[in-house]
Parts: structure tokens; C-alpha cells; sequence
């Protein structure tokens, strides 16, 4: 019994445990508006794990997609202040992340440079040439507009946050292509095992270029999420941790570095994790500080039980794990 | 008739006279007594800046200032920036020092930071100025904000609005920013402070966002859930509530919950917030005035020229409450006007 928990499943737990406690310890954890500002407060971080997802099953990462996201997205609101139109803006900036997603893909893929390397190295200079070239100040806000494009962050559908709906979509897109698509199933063969994919005729670099262009174009997408809620992009957001919270959430929620394993379901139950842990740490009113180490305690909490009750062995340990 | 020829005499000795003033002027420059001291001691001098980083309104604003100054006035104003990295800036501060500038202006992201520097920079002779944001030790100058001031008034326009006479219930939450940085700590001592005189304010949360409007937006989103009765909530700068201002919006509380807000008071950041309601108050530490302060400190440190550290001043900067009925077309400013003839 015991040893049929993975850490998909002691993730779940955890959260089954932290959230039947808040409802029970915290007045007003439990109301229906409280649940939702919970899932919304962490769609942003759902979002970008999802995407992240997709390279770390494909024994990748990207650490550049905070990055992409700042720049592409500050540039676009540049260019609307300046008077460009909304949707030739968006278009130039979605082609700005797929471009970083190409060159992503190039180095990783062709010039086999380790992912970690190419995209730690790629996310400075996508923030050093945005700030140089295309954004000049730190915070660009966002003008108000009419269109339905100003309401992706802020507003709601049939009662329902819509950064909840962004990230319910991009969920399920993401899903449908890891489990039905022809390349999501190649993403998890190259992610168990590169060599055998690539002998068994999977066209293996291709599908590595695939990959970093949807994260660079997921990265895009929470970013419209962002800037249209808070009315602003904050291009310091590239050099805080956020890309850390990311990983954390894909890895905590049980898709493994080495690849080739879990799902969007993963992904989901780890976000959903850090959301009711922030959401009752506030209601709380912990401090900030107490609220890192509660943090980090459950994290370790989740890695530790899952390395005991399925220890790794020769058999299921893979070389390059990170 | 002789009178005529010596007026015409007279008028055209003087318009060659005047001409001949005229041309000497442009060989030497007319010398009131002081001016022609003033321009020598301003001349070929250096001085270096290292900003927390440079492209957010504040360091962007202030730079203009300077600038301009230094090219109408012939002297150097060098920028290294450090992009956040306390430890760049130290390092940026410690290349300046081996250069030997005339003045260092250094703007600490951290009250500690810095400290050492602005000792080694005023023993290796540099005059040394602090800009709004101070290390705990002075160097010959301070300009900026008086923390304890901007976090005594905001707290206050805050139990304004929900304290007693104001009929409401004094339940209000403070969204902080980053922790080390002086905004945090003085300030945050300040709202204590003031709040403990008002026993009628009850403060339901304090969290901090790190100066990230997102942060800040699920904060406040959570605190409003909890306590959807909740008067008022004190910012601490506008790149980050206007997060919060997100958050109080989504809930369909603009008109219950009152938002007061402080930064540099640049036109997007602060006047457009308050037009559209996002900020109900602000005080704006008015970042014009604090670089034409900066060059005032400036010019007045490379005209006495004083042993670093035997005459330090501070000029603290006036704080400008902004509301939606007091604001006016100059309440604001805009990079491209302070570029164009700032300081």
C-alpha cells in the first residue's frame, strides 16, 4: 500500500491534509471566493510550469522562460504605447518568443550544448538585449483599451477568473498534446531514453526545436496574463527567482528531472500545493520569512518521503539526472 | 545744430563702446565678483554615480538631472550600473574610488551595504553623496526622502480615512516591499508608531511583496477574501500597488477600501493611477526636485571643495500629496521633459 505512493500522490496528500486543516482552522479558507482567488493567485505559476513541464519530461529545461516572458511582453506594451496596434504588437512578440525558442532549440538540439548551460546563458542575454533594445525603463504599464484582450488577467467569465480559464486551457492543451499527439509522444521517448528514440527513428532534434518553441510561447501567453492583470509588466521579474518557483512546482508535483515521466496532472497538483499553502500562510498573516521556511519544510517534507518509499536503484536511476 | 552733433557724438560712442563690450565679451566672460569662480571650480571636474540600477523612473530621472548640468557647467557625471546587484554596486563604488572622482553619489539598495564604501571613499578624499536611499553611515550628504516622514504620512492619511471621525471600521493591512531595504524598515517602524497612537486602527495583515505587483496582487486578493470588510491599505511604492490596486479592483471594492500610495511621481506610475482610481492618495517624493537637490549638493561640494566628512548636510525632500482633487498637469513628470531641461 505504502509503496504505491509516488510523489504525485504524497504531493496530493500533503495538500489534501494542508487545505482539510486550513478549511478547519481558518475562518473563511473555505469560502467559494477564497478557493478561486487560491487557484488564480498561482494560474500565473501553472501556467509557466506547464510549460516547463514539457521540457523537463523531455529531459530538458528552460530556464530562460521568465526572461522570454518579461521581454516579449514588455516590448509588446511598448510598442501599444507607442501606438502600434494591439494585435500587430502581440503578433511581433509572440514572433520574438518563437525566435528564442528557435535559438534555444538550435543550441540544445544541434549545437548539443546541455539545456541547463544554453537556456541559463540565453536568459541573460534575452534580458540583457530587451533591456538594451526594446524596453528602456523597468516597469512598462499597460494603457486601457476596450478590447476583450485588456480582460485575459483581470476579469471574469460565467463567475470564473479568467487567469483561471488561461490556465485551465493551457492545461488542457498541453495535456492533449503530451498524451495524443504524435510529437507529445515523442517528447516522453526522447525524455526516457535519447539514444534508443533516436534509433528507433524518432526525428529527435526536431522534436527538442518543438519543444522550446511552445515553452517560449507559453512563457508569452502568462505573461499577456500578467501584464493584463496588474495593468503593468515588471521586467525585474527576470532577475528574481521566479523561474526556481516554476521548477519547483513541475518537480514538486512528481515529474522527475530525468525525464520521460508525469504529466500536466503533475504539474497541476504541485501548483495547487503552493497555492493553498500561500493562501493560508496569508490568511495567517505569517511573516515572510516564517512563510520561506514553512515553504521549503513542506518541499523537503514531499522529496524525503517519496525517496523512502521508492528508493532509486540501479534499475530505474537513469545518467543525467540534474 | 552743435547740440545734434553731440548727441550723434555721444550715441555713437556708446554703440562702439557697447560693441567693444560685446566683443570682449565673448574673449573673457563678465565677472560679477563670483561667477567667474563659480564656472573654474565646476570646470573638468568628475563625479561618479552608482544608482541601485539604472531604467526605472527614479535612477532614469535623476540621471537626466545630471547631465544636463554637467553639459552646460563642463564637468563629468560617469554612470556604472549595477543592475540590483548589491555586489556590482560595490564593486562599481570601489572602481570610481581607485579612479578618484571628485564626488561619488551612491543610491544603496541596502541600509548596510555600503557602509565600508562610504568610508574608504571619504578616507581616499571623495566627497560623498547618499541619494533617497541612505546607508546608516552619512556621508557628506543626504538627499532624499525622510522615511520615517513618507511612512508618519501615509499611515496618517490612512487613519484619515478609516480612523475615528471617519465613521468607518479602522481595519486596514499593510502590503510591505522588499525587507533590508530602508523603505521597509524605517517606514515600517513609522506606521507602528503611528498606528499604536490610534488604538481604533486594527491592523489585519502585514506582508510583504518584494516589490513585485504580482506578489502584491495575490496578497491583497487573499487579505480581501479574509476580510472583505477591510478599509484601507498602505502601499509602499507605485510599481508594486498598482498590484494591489489590481486586486481591490477585481473584488469591486475601489470604493470601500482606500489605497495610498508613495514613489518618484512619474506620470504613469503615479498621475495616471490616481486619474483612473487605482490610487486614492500619494505621496510623491517628486524626483525633479530631488535632481535639481542632487545638483545643488553638487555644486556646492565642488565649490567649498570640504575635507570629506567635516561638514555633512542632508537635504530632505518635501513630500507632494497627490490626490485626484488636488492633482494638476504639473503634478507629474515624464522622462522625455526631464531630458529635455531637468536639474
Amino acid at each position: 500500500m505504502l509503496n504505491r505512493l509516488n510523489q504525485e500522490r504524497i504531493v496530493l496528500l500533503i495538500s489534501v491534509i494542508l487545505f482539510i486543516g486550513f478549511s478547519v482552522g481558518l475562518d473563511g479558507f473555505l469560502s467559494g471566493g477564497n478557493i478561486l482567488s487560491l487557484v488564480q493567485n498561482v494560474s500565473i505559476l501553472g501556467i509557466l510550469g506547464t510549460g516547463m513541464a514539457i521540457g523537463v519530461i523531455g529531459r530538458g529545461i528552460d530556464l530562460s522562460m521568465v526572461s522570454t516572458m518579461v521581454i516579449s511582453v514588455a516590448w509588446m506594451l511598448v510598442m501599444v504605447n507607442d501606438g502600434t496596434n494591439l494585435w500587430v504588437a502581440f503578433g511581433l512578440a509572440l514572433g520574438f518568443a518563437v525566435v528564442i525558442g528557435l535559438i534555444n532549440g538550435v543550441l540544445i538540439a544541434y549545437v548539443e550544448i546541455p539545456a541547463i548551460f544554453a537556456t541559463l546563458a540565453m536568459g541573460v542575454a534575452i534580458y540583457g538585449f530587451g533591456k538594451s533594445f526594446l524596453v528602456g525603463t523597468d516597469v512598462v504599464y499597460l494603457p486601457q483599451g476596450e478590447s476583450w484582450f485588456y480582460q485575459i488577467g483581470s476579469g471574469r467569465f460565467l463567475g470564473i477568473p479568467n487567469p483561471v480559464i488561461a490556465f485551465a486551457l493551457v492545461a488542457l492543451i498541453v495535456h492533449v498534446f503530451l498524451q495524443f499527439s504524435k510529437y507529445g509522444r515523442y517528447n516522453y521517448a526522447i525524455g526516457d531514453n535519447l539514444w534508443t528514440a533516436r534509433i528507433t527513428g524518432i526525428p529527435v532534434r526536431p522534436v527538442m526545436m518543438l519543444q522550446y518553441v511552445l515553452i517560449a510561447v507559453i512563457a508569452l501567453l502568462a505573461g499577456v496574463v500578467i501584464a493584463t492583470s496588474v495593468s503593468s509588466m515588471n521586467t525585474r521579474l527576470a532577475l528574481s527567482t521566479q523561474v526556481y518557483d516554476v521548477i519547483l512546482v513541475v518537480v514538486l508535483g512528481g515529474i522527475g528531472l530525468s525525464g520521460g515521466k508525469g504529466g500536466v496532472r503533475n504539474v497541476i497538483v504541485g501548483t495547487l500545493l503552493i497555492g493553498i499553502l500561500l493562501n493560508g500562510m496569508t490568511i495567517l498573516n505569517l511573516s515572510y520569512t516564517a512563510q520561506n521556511i514553512f515553504k521549503s519544510i513542506i518541499l523537503l517534507a514531499a522529496i524525503v518521503i517519496d525517496t523512502m518509499l521508492n528508493p532509486r536503484d540501479e534499475q530505474t536511476a537513469q545518467h543525467g539526472d540534474i | 545744430m552743435r547740440l545734434r552733433t553731440t548727441f550723434k557724438t555721444v550715441v555713437t560712442a556708446a554703440t562702439l563702446g557697447l560693441t567693444g563690450l560685446a566683443g570682449s565679451a565673448m574673449a573673457e566672460p563678465f565677472d560679477d565678483g563670483q561667477s567667474k569662480d563659480y564656472y573654474a571650480a565646476l570646470k573638468g571636474k568628475k563625479v561618479g554615480f552608482v544608482p541601485l540600477s539604472m531604467g526605472f523612473d527614479l535612477t532614469e530621472g535623476w540621471n537626466a538631472g545630471l547631465q544636463n548640468q554637467a553639459d552646460a557647467l563642463g564637468y563629468e557625471v560617469m554612470v556604472r550600473d549595477p543592475n540590483w546587484n548589491t555586489e556590482a554596486g560595490a564593486q562599481a563604488a570601489n572602481g570610481f574610488i581607485a579612479e578618484k572622482p571628485d564626488v561619488l553619489i551612491l543610491h544603496p539598495l541596502d541600509m548596510q551595504a555600503y557602509n565600508r564604501i562610504v568610508q574608504k571613499a571619504m578616507r581616499a578624499g571623495i566627497n560623498v553623496i547618499q541619494i533617497n536611499l541612505k546607508s546608516v553611515t552619512n556621508g557628506d550628504v543626504y538627499v532624499g526622502t525622510d522615511w520615517y516622514e513618507m511612512g508618519v504620512k501615509q499611515a496618517e492619511a490612512v487613519v484619515n480615512a478609516c480612523g475615528e471621525g471617519s465613521g468607518r471600521n479602522g481595519k486596514v493591512a499593510f502590503v510591505q516591499g522588499m525587507l533590508a531595504n530602508p523603505t521597509a524598515t524605517i517606514a515600517g517602524q513609522a506606521v507602528n508608531d503611528v498606528f499604536s497612537a490610534h488604538p481604533e486602527i486594527e491592523l489585519v495583515a502585514t506582508q510583504a511583496a518584494d516589490f513585485d505587483s504580482s506578489k502584491a496582487q495575490a496578497i491583497t486578493s487573499t487579505i480581501l477574501k479574509q476580510h472583505p470588510d477591510l478599509c484601507g491599505i498602505l502601499g509602499i511604492w507605485d510599481g508594486q500597488d498598482i498590484g494591489t490596486a489590481a486586486a481591490i479592483r477585481e473584488a469591486g471594492l475601489e470604493d470601500q477600501v482606500f489605497l495610498v500610495s508613495s514613489g518618484g511621481g512619474n506620470q504613469a506610475a503615479a498621475c495616471d493611477n490616481i486619474e483612473n482610481g487605482n490610487f486614492d492618495a500619494y505621496y510623491s517624493y517628486d524626483v525633479p526636485g530631488q535632481a535639481r537637490d542632487l545638483n545643488s549638493a553638487l555644486k556646492i561640494l565642488l565649490q567649498t571643495d570640504p575635507e570629506p566628512g567635516s561638514a555633512p548636510f542632508a537635504l530632505y525632500t518635501p513630500l507632494k500629496y497627490i490626490t485626484k482633487e488636488n492633482m494638476t498637469p504639473s503634478s507629474c513628470w515624464t522622462l522625455e521633459e526631464l531630458k529635455a531641461h531637468g536639474g
